[in-house]
């Protein structure tokens, strides 16, 4: 059980804002003192550029820095820390694969295969790719369940051996699905053993123990901002064969070995990927967001936001009956913390307006996943979501909220 | 901002529904939230005859073309070109926040599409 009381104290926004009750975890999540600390620490203390100094703030700004790369290593399971990149985000970290994959292997003859349940930034890139190279582009539906729409058994109806990339999310932001990733990897090399698996663990990693070696995948890609860490900085895993085997994302400098007139060579793994000063401080105090999530534990995390899931569906579908929709699995065994709904006929933006008002924070909109609500049939969709420092009474005041609605709107 | 005059044309919008006998129309959609609003118009000698509005929208979006489509007609062509959003937030009359702006310029942008 989290002692969610305290955890609350620990966040400086919830203290600055007693009544507010947010409810937007997967767009970002809220920071704790020890990151914001963390960031200051940085900036008052050996706030100087890392790798090309030789003078002792940068070697510890540097240490810093690549401290935290191990701990992100640490944290997902990655066998070396060499096959950490920072990047800007999630979005970055898929558009650098899309980008120094694809360049160097889709051809006319390839398939690219991703789901219609995917956020844009899994999808776009892909679609792209496919668009430029020629390659097929194929999208797995979902059933009406929120399930994707696949039988592991007849994978090879979808997975063939020409299908180069297979681009997933873990968890859906929307539906709150979490998809079989690893037998869906099995079956999917088993078809075909040189296909190469790209996981959007966005919403994953920050709500559930991730271990990339048991998933099976060859890229993981996911944000700091969404598990307690600053804006500005991305993590891509990749399988160090494979990010070897890339080209860059980007050129100039930090990520070349040698430069001349002649030619230039690149510096090898994770620089070759990290062109030009990161966001040094953000990566730095993301190590404090990891080590503050630690002390719970991932596992007892999902736990906790499944409990509230399970309460707040109870609650909603007791007090709005079927005058509220609620999109993905039935099942919450299936589902990480995201509640998103329909609420009559009333508009997501309304919705959101007056919770506002209420001093709850949702999500109304297509939450960048615009082929699934086609699919879903609605233009947007609110969206409640959920992280460790959330409580019932936090769904009580939402219940609460939409009798408000019901008021204005009668 | 969800007065009761606004909710009034949110529930019982004018001009809602499509017109026979259009000569102008328009379709504009907002990707921020994929709402679109659809205007028709009835020109006769540049002047506004006849308008109507349709499309999937929330509460701000629904009352500004309820609101507008009332104040065009029998306007002339050369006045309504030169609508602007300081027009649109005097004619609804609520403060409207930067995000919601959007939604309630949306017939705004049918109406200069259509025109
Ligand atoms: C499933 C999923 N993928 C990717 C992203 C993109 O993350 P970011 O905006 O941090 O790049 C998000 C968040 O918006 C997401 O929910």
């Amino acid at each position: 059980m989290l002692n969610v009381p305290k955890i609350k104290i620990a966040f400086p926004l919830v203290k600055n804002n007693p009544d507010l009750v947010y409810l937007d975890s997967a767009a970002t999540s809220l920071k704790p003192k020890t990151v914001i600390d963390k960031l200051v620490e940085y900036y008052e203390e050996y706030g100087v550029n890392i790798k090309r100094g030789v003078y002792k703030l940068s070697e510890r700004a540097t240490q810093e820095y690549e401290q935290s790369r191990r701990l992100v290593a640490e944290f997902i399971g990655a066998q070396s820390k060499d096959e950490i990149v920072f990047t800007r985000s999630a979005t970055e970290s898929l558009n650098l694969v899309a980008y120094g994959f694809g360049r160097a292997g889709i051809s006319e003859s390839d398939e690219i295969v991703v789901s219609i349940a995917e956020h844009h930034s899994n999808f776009v890139p892909w679609q792209v790719l496919a668009g430029e190279t020629g390659a097929f582009f194929k999208v797995i539906d979902i059933t009406d369940e929120g399930y994707l729409d696949l039988d592991l058994k007849n994978l090879d109806e979808i997975i063939t051996k020409k299908t180069k990339i297979l681009a997933l999310s873990y968890v859906s932001n929307v539906l709150g699905t979490v998809f079989p990733i690893k037998k869906i990897s099995e079956a999917a090399k088993k078809i075909n053993p040189s296909i190469i698996i790209v996981i959007d663990a966005a919403q994953a990693v920050p709500h559930l123990p991730v271990k990339v070696q048991e998933l099976g995948c060859d890229f993981l890609a996911f944000s700091g901002h969404k598990m307690l860490g600053p804006t500005g900085v991305g993590i891509l895993w990749g399988r160090r064969e494979l990010l070897n085997a890339m080209f860059p994302f980007q050129y100039g400098g930090e990520m070349i070995q040698k430069v001349a007139i002649e030619g230039t060579t690149f510096a090898s793994l994770p620089d070759k990927f990290e062109a030009g000063t990161p966001a040094i401080a953000d990566a730095i105090a993301l190590k404090n967001a990891l080590s503050y999530l630690k002390q719970f534990g991932l596992k007892n995390i999902y736990e906790h936001e499944r409990k509230l899931l399970a309460y707040a569906k109870k609650l909603l579908k007791e007090e709005f009956k079927n005058k509220i929709t609620i999109y993905g699995p039935p099942s919450i065994q299936d589902k990480g913390g995201i509640l998103s709904f329909s609420f009559g006929k009333i508009h997501p933006h309304d919705v959101a307006a007056v919770l506002d008002g209420e001093g709850v924070c949702v999500r109304a909109g297509h939450h960048c996943t615009m082929p699934l609500h086609r699919r879903l049939g609605v233009a947007a969709t609110t969206r409640a979501s959920f992280y460790l420092y959330n409580n019932t009474s936090d769904i009580d005041r939402l219940a609460t909220g939409l009798q408000k609605i019901l008021s204005v709107f009668k | 901002m969800y007065r009761e005059f606004i909710l009034d044309h949110y529930r019982n919008p004018r001009n809602f529904g499509s017109l026979r006998g259009a000569t102008n129309s328009a379709s504009v959609y907002n990707s921020l939230c994929g709402d679109s609003i659809q205007i028709q118009l009835r020109l006769k000698d540049d002047k506004v005859l006849d308008a109507r509005f349709s499309g999937e929208s929330c509460a701000i979006a629904r009352s500004s073309g309820s609101l507008l489509t009332e104040y065009i007609k029998g306007k002339s062509k050369k006045k309504l070109i030169n609508l602007n959003k300081a027009f649109m937030i005097k004619l609804i009359g609520i403060e409207i926040s930067p995000v919601r702006l959007k939604c309630l310029l949306l017939p705004l942008e049918a109406l200069r599409k259509a025109l």
